[in-house]
């Protein structure tokens, strides 16, 4: 490696990332940007929308996997997913509307990630009214399926949009938590936070 | 065909593409041509028939939009002031050689800035000028050899 090779690669460094940003914004704007995400903060840790022009398509803990989620919609909705914080305005006044204590009607959502049994199971957990809970078991009659309470536990475990999608209410017979995609501990924050502001 | 999620590229290659295109045209420029690259590349991913070699391919789009920047400015400014691709970005001490690589003929600046501002191997260099790999060494080894002249 010769030294005027070596200058060179020295040469021009940093500078992109402003580029990058508008690149973003543009991306956006014109339609390019299929899917668009970004972190939001809240009280329950970092979240990250995933949204596309029909609305949100995703919301992911910080403990999930973002990785494997962003291959796997890109393969089902669009390899075309950019980094993109003007797109989630409106995820992010839903969720801090929400955490504030004033849960807005239901967003624009995307259903691209959601089987139609996991649709029906879905419907029926928003329909549980807010500071209240309800069994596997209900929610599977709710869904039209009786007998399909494990089915309605997976189906609420891969809940693609949690929080604004609230599987959170659903609870074992016995009144425990049971089980939470983004763990035990947001789960109860969440039926907390929904009791005490729904009073 | 799974190709990996847009933003992957992004992160992994935007800084190179950059560095390149500040080769090519000048960071003033570079700023206009990288967001010009990405757009053309999202516009063209969906229906991407290969996930071989995404970085060549990145790589000739903003190529492909450096050349146009340089004939569109040669056409809307027909004065012998070159592009501003003789002034460095704030971030690079070494002016005295930006300005020289600035200066080498273009196929000789084209194949420098892309195997050591781009960090492409041989084979990306050529592909992305259309030219044979030897080729492409010659043109690296002869800008580096005309640097070198300058230096000592």
């Amino acid at each position: 490696m010769s030294k005027v090779a070596d200058r060179i690669r020295n040469l021009p460094s940093g500078g992109h990332t402003a580029a990058v940003d508008r690149f973003a914004r543009r991306a956006v704007e014109r339609g390019s940007a299929r899917v668009a995400f970004s972190a939001v903060e809240s009280p329950i840790g970092d979240l990250t929308a995933l949204v596309t022009p029909r609305g949100l398509l995703a919301l992911a803990f910080e403990t999930d996997d973002l990785d494997r989620i962003m291959e796997s919609v890109a393969t089902k909705v669009s390899p075309c997913i950019v980094r993109a914080p003007s797109a989630i305005g409106q995820v992010r006044s839903w969720l801090d509307s929400y955490f504030d204590g004033r849960p807005p009607p239901m967003p624009g959502l995307d259903h691209s990630l959601i089987t139609p049994f996991q649709e029906r199971v879905l419907a029926a957990t928003a329909a549980i009214p807010l500071g209240e809970v309800r069994t596997y078991g209900q929610v599977a009659s709710l869904a039209g399926n009786p007998k399909a309470a494990r089915a309605t536990g997976r189906a609420l475990g891969a809940n693609p949009i949690p929080v604004v999608l609230p599987c959170h209410r659903v609870v074992a017979s016995d009144g425990r938590l049971h089980g939470y995609a983004g763990g035990l501990d947001r789960k109860r924050l969440l039926l907390d936070h929904e009791r005490a502001i729904s009073v | 065909m799974n190709l990996p999620p847009f933003q992957t590229l992004v992160d992994e290659h935007a800084r190179s593409l950059y560095r390149f295109l500040c080769g090519m045209v000048g960071p003033v420029a570079a700023d206009d041509c990288l967001q010009e690259t990405l757009l053309a590349a999202l516009r063209a991913y969906n229906g991407l028939s290969h996930d071989g070699n995404l970085r060549g391919w990145l790589f000739t789009i903003a190529h492909r939009k450096g050349i146009d920047h340089v004939r569109r400015y040669a056409k809307e400014i027909p004065s012998p002031s070159p592009p501003d691709r003789a002034s460095p970005p704030q971030t690079v001490r070494d002016t005295d050689l930006w300005n020289r690589v600035a200066r080498l003929p273009p196929k000789q600046r084209t194949a420098v800035t892309l195997r050591y501002l781009g960090d492409l191997p041989y084979a990306d260099v050529a592909s992305v000028m259309s030219i044979s790999e030897p080729a492409a060494r010659q043109n690296v080894r002869a800008g580096l050899a005309s640097l070198r002249k300058d230096f000592i």
